[in-house]
């Protein structure tokens, strides 16, 4: 990682997933040869900083914090722009068309994104409380979507609040983000 | 008003070779090289294109365009690429884009990515209607720049370059995304659509194929031959 006045934050993200079948099942064969090309690839893609892997595993999909048939996914990304080419400009997009084969439908939001401070991995306790929020009170600072999202800038600020009085830059650069800013509409 | 402005700014034949050959390099072109294709002078070309950014449809920059720098390295050169920004003009007015969000995300929302892709297969199938399966890429391309993809063959991506007039590994991919608004909004949804639309103009059991081949700031399909497909 460079050191630069950008690297002040990270995003942080988690998505939850619920199978339609076990993993082992013939029908999810497909996603499952998927896994490790995709996770490559991340790993290997521009601004990618971390992303959670059970021990002795080679991926999460072992880890299921949010119910029995329920995979996750947590990654830290050094932008938001980064973190969406690597989603929907890569690889990756081919395995989000085909979701609806593998996944139930969720009606509550199934993904978080928040800001940490570069160098901090978040927890996995730490981001089903950010999707908590999101489903409780909506888009927040603290944890939103890519169609909902909150400028970097913004988010250093409220993490150096947290510790200590903002500094003149970082209000100075606290401005809400233009309308074409957001990846979504 | 602006939109017809723009618009209106290519009525001049010279200004539209123009604009369309800087659209068509996909990359930084010089007033030099722009002059040279539209085959006009350099001085009116240099006119024109600076016209062509004034009214937003190119953005300009400069460049140093031998790469050297330091003394000696000259002056930096204008160059200009296609602006990012979308025109369009109704009349009278209407509002598909705002009507395509919305279907977009009721369709996301209750999860109709099957369906919507049947409706695009289905779709692209009718725009082929009784003609001949696409007999390879260079006719492939004629169809997709007639839909505005902005179509260009890309060779062989490290396959083996045998002196075959069809070496392995050679591509359509396209610059454009005729969706683009909508598929940065629901990309999962939409590409899946767009995907589905062009395996049904060019069917799944002819001589090329779509295939999913996403990357940054290009449309998320390829064309391919589908004898030199190996999955």
């Amino acid at each position: 990682m460079t050191a630069s006045a950008h690297a002040a934050v990270h995003l942080a993200q988690l998505n939850v997933a619920t199978l339609r079948h076990p993993l082992d099942d013939p029908r999810v064969a497909p996603f499952v040869e998927l896994l490790d090309p995709v996770n490559a690839s991340a790993d290997d893609a521009p601004g990618f900083v971390w992303r959670l892997v059970e021990e002795g595993a080679a991926d999460a999909t072992g880890l299921r914090p949010a119910g029995e048939n329920v995979i996750i996914t947590m990654s830290v990304w050094e932008t938001q722009e980064a973190l969406w080419e690597f989603t929907y400009r890569s690889g990756h997009l081919e395995a989000m068309q085909r979701r609806r084969e593998w996944f139930e439908r969720h009606v509550e939001a199934y993904l978080v994104l928040w800001w940490v401070p570069a160098g901090h991995l978040p927890t996995v306790d730490e981001a089903m409380e950010r999707l908590a929020e999101l489903r409780a009170n909506g888009p927040s600072h603290r944890a939103f979507t890519f169609a909902s999202s909150y400028p970097a800038a913004e988010a250093a600020q409220h993490l150096q609040a947290a510790s200590s009085a903002p500094s003149e830059q970082a209000a100075r650069d606290s401005r809400p983000s233009p309308a074409g800013d957001a990846a979504a509409v | 008003m602006e939109n017809i402005e723009a618009i209106a700014a290519l009525q001049d034949p010279v200004r539209r070779r123009l604009y369309e050959y800087v659209a068509a390099q996909g990359r930084e072109v010089g007033r030099n090289e722009a002059a040279e294709a539209a085959g006009v002078a350099r001085t009116l070309a240099a006119h024109h294109l600076d016209k062509l950014a004034e009214v937003g449809l190119l953005e300009s920059g400069s460049r140093r365009l031998t790469g050297r720098s330091g003394p000696g390295a000259g002056r930096p050169a204008k160059v200009y690429t296609r602006a990012r920004g979308e025109r369009s003009v109704s009349l009278p007015a209407r509002d598909y884009r705002t009507a395509a969000e919305l279907l977009a995300e009721a369709a996301e929302e209750a999860g109709l990515d099957a369906g919507l892709r049947a409706a695009a297969r289905r779709r692209g199938a009718a725009l082929r209607g009784t003609a001949a399966p696409c007999g390879g890429l260079e006719e492939a391309m004629e169809t997709l720049a007639a839909r505005g993809y902005e179509p260009h063959l890309e060779g062989t991506e490290g396959g083996d370059d045998t002196a075959d007039a069809e070496p392995a590994g050679r591509v359509v991919r396209m610059r454009n995304c005729p969706f683009h608004a909508v598929a940065e909004g629901f990309p999962p949804l939409v590409c899946g659509m767009n995907l589905a639309l062009l395996e049904g103009l060019f069917g799944t059991d002819g001589a090329v194929r779509a295939r999913m081949d996403a990357r940054p700031g290009e449309c998320c399909v390829v064309i391919e031959n589908s004898k030199n497909n190996h999955h």
